[in-house]
């Protein structure tokens, strides 16, 4: 019963907690608001840039948060050895709307078993949310490592980060023009998607050793991942900014929500440009696009209708009242509510009792 | 296998994509009655088409009321959505250009008033010469603008350019080629990418047949 009344998301809140509860994720609680200058220096890193502005006290100009990550990397621990691990339900404030995300952060001196971690955990993320799910996985120092071995320009490389994401191998195959060397690496990073043998066609047209490194850390992930190929795949359209996501990015999907509904990534490099010695990884869900997701509806609003007209003993109605609420829901009205829809109909009106 | 959901824009570029759809094995009957019905089953092939109008295929895509869709890139380009361009289809050919009278004279030292249904494109075009804009919304008949002081110039889709003829008007400057393109809702590609990947290659191949 309790279970029913739970929205998509509400359950998802609880369920998430519980897994990452399980793997030693600490809650973390921010403020709803925090330095305008902070987003603003690292603006390109948010999803949307409308940002809610207001003048705090001696006039700092302050953001109702529209991010949780940036928070969290600003106070990541510096130390050799030690990582920071944590979860967070926030509300976040973009395009004038109150978004629910739920997320975890991975921050500090990370090695290939947080990175892992981390990537299993949004799988599961998934999995809880509801089945079948997709969790897209790339490597931006592995592409960005392609792009810049390419030859192109680069105005030409950002153009083919922008194909790459659409997936538009016309407009690719036409950036890279006369150059067979873009036109092999960049084709097949676009049109590779899957499990081994995707990588597999990638590795044939590696020719740098930035490439074959990225190349290296993304193989060692993938073994580890093996066996989850129907869920998980390599497809390098999940693109981000170079700027700021240094290794593995992923995005998820459930079917029946019509975007993705997670999303992630190592962004080493925004650590970097916050002043602070550590690595980091983190993905975010968008849990008010699980509203989307089709959930058995009751078709009844409510199980007893109890209608009065103000001549009833309040007592005799209270008692009634408390009777029907043992077995279900109950409503009790003066007048037939509109759009509500109820099982039985409990009518004392004129002292009747049917 | 789920049902895929294909927006057509309505008009000559839907019908000649929906033919072509039907050559790669998604074929649908009751489209082909006329009427003023909108959407159409082929339960044995798992396929339902709409028509919609042509600016709006994207947003149907993009929110996932539809799985694939055909539209132009001008829409693509003025909207920008978030879904995946497969393909592009070779038909509806046009170009986006800056048009504007036959004895017209760009006017130096002032603000160039610019006439557009594409207000996006032009935006973008004209802050990559770091020229000063002003942009006038405008929803049709567009070549009017400049014939009565409206504007300097208009910003459109030029086809034949027989519009611009008639109206003593002439292109300027080119700025992007235009043609009809086959986009996919993002998350529905994952989840039907067999039955997508399916029909983008008998489009590719019919239209290599083509050529």
């Amino acid at each position: 019963m309790t279970e029913q009344i739970w929205k998509n998301e509400e359950r998802a809140v609880f369920a998430l907690r519980s897994l990452y509860r399980r793997y030693g994720y600490a809650p973390y609680k921010m403020s709803r608001f925090e330095e305008y200058e902070l987003y603003v220096r690292n603006k390109d890193f948010l999803v949307s840039d409308q940002i809610i502005t207001f003048s705090g006290s001696g006039g700092r100009l302050m953001a109702l948060k529209p991010d949780v990550t940036l928070s969290i990397v600003k106070n990541a621990p510096e130390t050799p050895g030690v990582v920071q691990k944590a979860y967070y339900n926030e509300n976040v404030y973009r395009d004038y709307r109150e978004i629910m995300q739920a997320g975890l952060e991975c921050v500090g001196d990370l090695g290939e078993y947080e990175i892992a971690e981390v990537v299993l955990l949004a799988a599961e993320s998934l999995a809880l949310l509801g089945e079948p799910y997709v969790l897209n996985l790339s490597h931006m120092g592995l592409v960005g490592a392609m792009l810049r071995s390419s030859g192109l320009s680069g105005k030409q490389q950002r153009q083919a980060m922008a194909c790459l994401r659409r997936k538009n191998r016309h407009e690719l195959e036409g950036l890279c023009g006369g150059n067979p060397l873009a036109v092999s690496k960049l084709s097949t990073l676009l049109t590779c998607r899957g499990g081994m043998e995707a990588l597999k066609r990638v590795e044939a047209v590696l020719t740098t050793e930035g490439e074959r490194q990225a190349m290296a850390e993304l193989r060692a992930l993938w073994a580890i991942l093996e066996g989850r190929e129907n869920a998980i795949r390599l497809d390098f359209s999940v693109g981000s900014d170079l700027g700021y996501y240094s290794g593995v990015v992923f995005r998820g999907y459930l079917a029946g929500v019509p975007e993705s509904v997670l999303s992630g990534g190592q962004y080493d490099a925004l650590a970097r440009k916050m002043g602070k010695r550590c690595r980091a990884i983190g993905f975010a869900i968008y849990l008010d696009l699980l509203q989307e997701l089709h959930q058995q509806e009751n078709m009844l609003d409510v199980d007893t209708l109890i209608l009065h007209d103000g001549s009833v003993d309040t007592c005799a109605l209270i008692a009634a009242a408390q009777e029907a609420a043992k077995k279900g829901s109950v409503l009790v009205a003066r007048e037939t509510p509109r759009e509500r829809r109820w099982k039985h109909l409990v009518d004392l009106r004129n002292g009747e009792g049917r | 296998m789920d049902m895929l959901n294909i927006a057509l824009p309505k008009g000559r570029l839907g019908e000649k994509a929906y033919a072509m759809l039907k050559n790669s094995g998604y074929p649908c009957p009751a489209l082909e009655d006329p009427g003023r019905r909108l959407i159409f089953e082929n339960p044995e092939k798992n396929v339902r088409y709409f028509w919609v109008k042509p600016s709006d295929v994207a947003i149907y895509v993009e929110r996932g009321a539809a799985d694939l869709g055909i539209v132009g890139k001008d829409i693509l380009l003025e909207y920008a959505p978030d879904v995946y361009e497969l393909l592009d289809l070779n038909m509806g050919k046009c170009r986006m250009a800056v048009a504007g009278k036959k004895d017209f004279r760009e006017p130096v030292g002032k603000t160039l008033k610019v006439a557009t249904k594409f207000p996006n494109i032009a935006q973008r075009y004209y802050s990559g010469k770091c020229r000063d804009i002003d942009i006038i919304h405008l929803n049709g008949s567009i070549e009017l603008a400049p014939i009565l002081g409206l504007s300097h110039v208009i910003v459109d889709i030029v086809e034949t350019g027989v519009t611009l003829r008639e109206n003593d008007l002439m292109v300027y400057e080119e700025i992007v080629p235009i043609s009809a393109r086959l986009i996919a809702n993002v998350a529905a590609y994952q989840f039907k990418e067999q039955s997508i990947n399916r029909i983008c290659g008998s489009l590719r191949e019919q239209m290599e047949g083509k050529s």
